[in-house]
């Protein structure tokens, strides 16, 4: 039976035709985009025409804003050290609670060994950030905000253009994490007051180790690796060609497919929502469902683990992820669900299913088939649950 | 995806006596819903013979945790308390085919609920160890009490030392950096203390890279002589292994514990841990501990097995 793979917001598989547009870059066309004779320039004009298919995505005003980095991670770290070195004086940086480790490693780090300040802004029960917060938070010291478009784990989108304005009023820059926004919904930086955008290739159906780093046209930038001249000598190292023209092309298939993504496959998840809620009992949706990613659904399980869960699914053909603290190695659950103060009792059996446009219904179908049995096989087993007790006393969060 | 054995796999899809044992007389619960894990051990006793004669469990936690407390289930069920009671979690990972060292705690909390329901069948009260401070090192459950106390109890100085006598750091080594500032601050303090020779305090700045004490005096570059080392006669062997563990002691007696070597066999050394050492939840580290001493003492392979007590 074919696998039914639902954790592309963990990574996606490339498209064939990325592939396609790769392949030449290996072999035939093999040159460094650098080099002086048709090798390069042959490679050169490939890597341009890629950067004009991102800045179509991105909705950039020039090509030239793109800057390609090895991931999303470098991108985010790029775009925090960058600010804090190029603003003498502003030693402080707005954030909130559900980012990325990409962001929040960083920050702690910054924190502990240079003296930056950081604020961590809060959010609420459906994982909404505090706007009140945050605009109390930045002043003249802000260097930085970086706030994440959308959560990789509920897929909660937050309000980015008016965090972007509040962040210029206090003359801050505006750094925002879109990996998982970007080739999902529909994003026009040139529109916005946004500084910096983050985006990675692997979540958009290009290979893993290529990102990019949108930085506005005047926005001062210090390069975090230094040598030759590539990227405008914004970010040094020979160009990753072959990963460049993949990204490109993804970006070109992404808003071909914007529309699908919007209509299909939101239906698809909205189907498995409901197909779940309505045959299991105590479990609910966790993020802000009117604001979110049309391809994520996180949905929490009361009183069983999510380990169990996702090896059971697994074991049925069924590939999706938990915040659950098994599978990451620590004894917390997920960060973001505990910022939402989603209980105990059901945070450590949150699943998320993430969708992509290579999904069909019979997925869904499949998936919804096999959940009621695995949640009842561990509930049976969990020292909690107690059947009918807890069904009658069940309210749930977000009612 | 951890790498499970097809035993954790099989105890964890098709577990054995999970469920609710009505008719049980002792029963057992560790953990917590907010830490992940918790696990409810019921046990029947035969209150004439103490045989365990059916044992069933409930668990709310992960694959290896369902699949250790089945396994904890099916070793006892037909033992006296008595024999129960020196199954080491090291017995119920080994039942299982070995678990990933993240996943040891899993076992751990076997061990620990059949203590509590045997407590329970015997009307006393079973207290869980509970944590102090910042946990620093998830795979292995190390906190920050612990290496603190770790540090000051034996003068370490170096992260590669509290890697030995805690575990903390040896499996995926994310928590470098934090062990580095608890033994930073540690030393410190124990050098204002005046516990410690401010020379031999940790220091980042020299601590770039491990230190690695040549195994002979030969450049590891030098081309590779076909003489080996000598190999030691067998009283030798056994007059080395026991200039260890005496070194070792004194450390053991500070936690009230202590070691004794019991034979010599080939490669495998017997020893026998008591005092505070029965039955305690890092009596697998300070094995783990002693062995690495004989290895170094000895510059070759040895295995320590513990002889249990009542023998």
């Amino acid at each position: 039976m074919r696998p039914v793979y639902l954790d592309n917001n963990a990574t996606t598989r490339v498209s064939e035709e990325v592939v396609s547009a790769m392949l030449p870059f290996f072999t035939a066309q093999f040159g460094n985009a650098s080099s002086m004779h048709t090798f390069g320039s042959e490679v050169g004009g490939a890597v341009k025409n890629a950067r004009g298919q991102l800045q179509k995505l991105i909705g950039a005003a020039h090509d030239h804003e793109i800057v390609y980095t090895s991931c999303g991670t470098e991108s985010d770290n790029m775009a925090i050290l960058s600010a804090l070195e190029t603003q003498v004086g502003r030693n402080e940086v707005v954030t909130s609670v559900v980012e990325h480790p990409a962001v929040l490693a960083l920050c702690d780090y910054l924190e502990k060994t240079r003296g930056i300040k950081i604020h961590r802004i809060p959010v609420d029960a459906k994982g909404r950030l505090d706007v009140d917060a945050y605009r109390k938070a930045l002043g003249p010291k802000t260097a930085i905000a970086s706030i994440m478009w959308a959560n990789n784990e509920t897929g909660t989108i937050f309000p980015i253009a008016r965090l972007a304005e509040l962040a210029h009023e206090a003359g801050a820059l505006f750094h925002t994490d879109a990996v998982q926004a970007v080739g999902k919904i529909t994003i026009n930086v040139a529109d916005s007051e946004i500084d910096m955008l983050s985006l990675s290739g692997h979540k958009l159906h290009a290979p893993k180790g290529i990102g990019a780093l949108y930085v506005r046209r005047g926005v001062r930038l210090r390069p975090m690796l230094r040598g030759g001249h590539q990227e405008r000598g914004r970010r040094a190292g020979t160009e990753n060609a072959p990963s460049i023209i993949g990204l490109g092309k993804a970006a070109e298939l992404a808003l071909e497919y914007m529309n699908d993504e919007q209509t299909r496959v939101r239906a698809l998840r909205d189907r498995l929502e409901d197909g779940i809620l309505q045959r299991v009992a105590n479990c609910f949706v966790t993020g802000d469902v009117e604001h979110r990613l049309p391809n994520t659904a996180n949905i929490a399980f009361e009183y069983i683990e999510g380990e169990g869960i996702l090896l059971m699914l697994n074991k049925a053909g069924i590939a999706a992820s938990s915040g659950s603290a098994c599978t990451s190695g620590s004894l917390e659950p997920s960060h973001v669900l505990r910022a939402m103060k989603v209980p105990y009792t059901a945070a450590h059996g949150a699943i998320r299913f993430s969708f992509s446009r290579e999904n069909t219904e019979e997925d869904v179908d499949r998936v919804i088939e096999a959940v009621p049995s695995i949640i009842a096989k561990l509930r049976e087993m969990s020292p909690f649950w107690k059947g009918e007790e807890n069904t009658t006393a069940f309210q749930p969060t977000y009612a | 995806m951890w790498d499970y054995s097809e035993k954790v796999k099989d105890y964890f899809f098709n577990p054995k006596n999970s469920g609710v044992l009505e008719e049980a007389n002792g029963v057992g619960d560790v953990g917590a819903i907010a830490c992940g894990d918790a696990l409810r051990l019921m046990i029947k006793v035969d209150p004439i013979t103490e045989i365990i004669t059916d044992a069933k469990f409930q668990t709310f936690g992960c694959g290896s945790a369902i699949a250790s407390s089945s396994a904890l289930t099916e070793i006892i069920i037909g033992k006296t308390i008595a024999e129960a009671m020196e199954i080491t979690n090291q017995d119920i990972a080994e039942f299982l085919g070995g678990l990933p060292p993240e996943k040891m705690h899993c076992s751990v909390m076997g061990y620990e609920a059949l203590r509590a329901a045997v407590a329970n069948y015997r009307g006393e009260a079973w207290a869980e160890d509970h944590e102090e401070g910042a946990l620093i090192c998830k795979c292995f459950g190390v906190d920050e009490g612990m290496i603190e106390r770790a540090v000051r109890m034996n003068s370490l100085t170096s992260v590669e030392q509290v890697q030995h006598f805690t575990k903390a750091s040896g499996s995926c080594g994310t928590c470098l950096e934090p062990i580095e500032e608890v033994l930073q601050r540690v030393n410190a303090e124990m050098v204002e203390e005046g516990l410690l020779d401010a020379a031999l305090a940790f220091d980042p700045a020299a601590a770039v890279r491990p230190v690695r004490k040549p195994k002979s005096g030969q450049s590891p570059l030098a081309p590779k002589t076909s003489v080996a080392t000598p190999k030691l006669t067998n009283l030798q062997r056994i007059k080395l292994i026991e200039e260890a563990i005496t070194d070792l002691r004194p450390y053991l007696k500070q936690d009230g514990g202590d070691c004794e070597l019991i034979d010599v066999d080939g490669d495998q050394v017997f020893v026998k841990l008591s005092g505070a050492c029965i039955g305690c939840q890092m009596s697998s580290v300070t094995l783990g501990g002693v062995q690495e001493r004989l290895v170094e003492k000895l510059g070759q392979f040895v295995r320590v097995i513990p002889v249990p007590s009542a023998h």
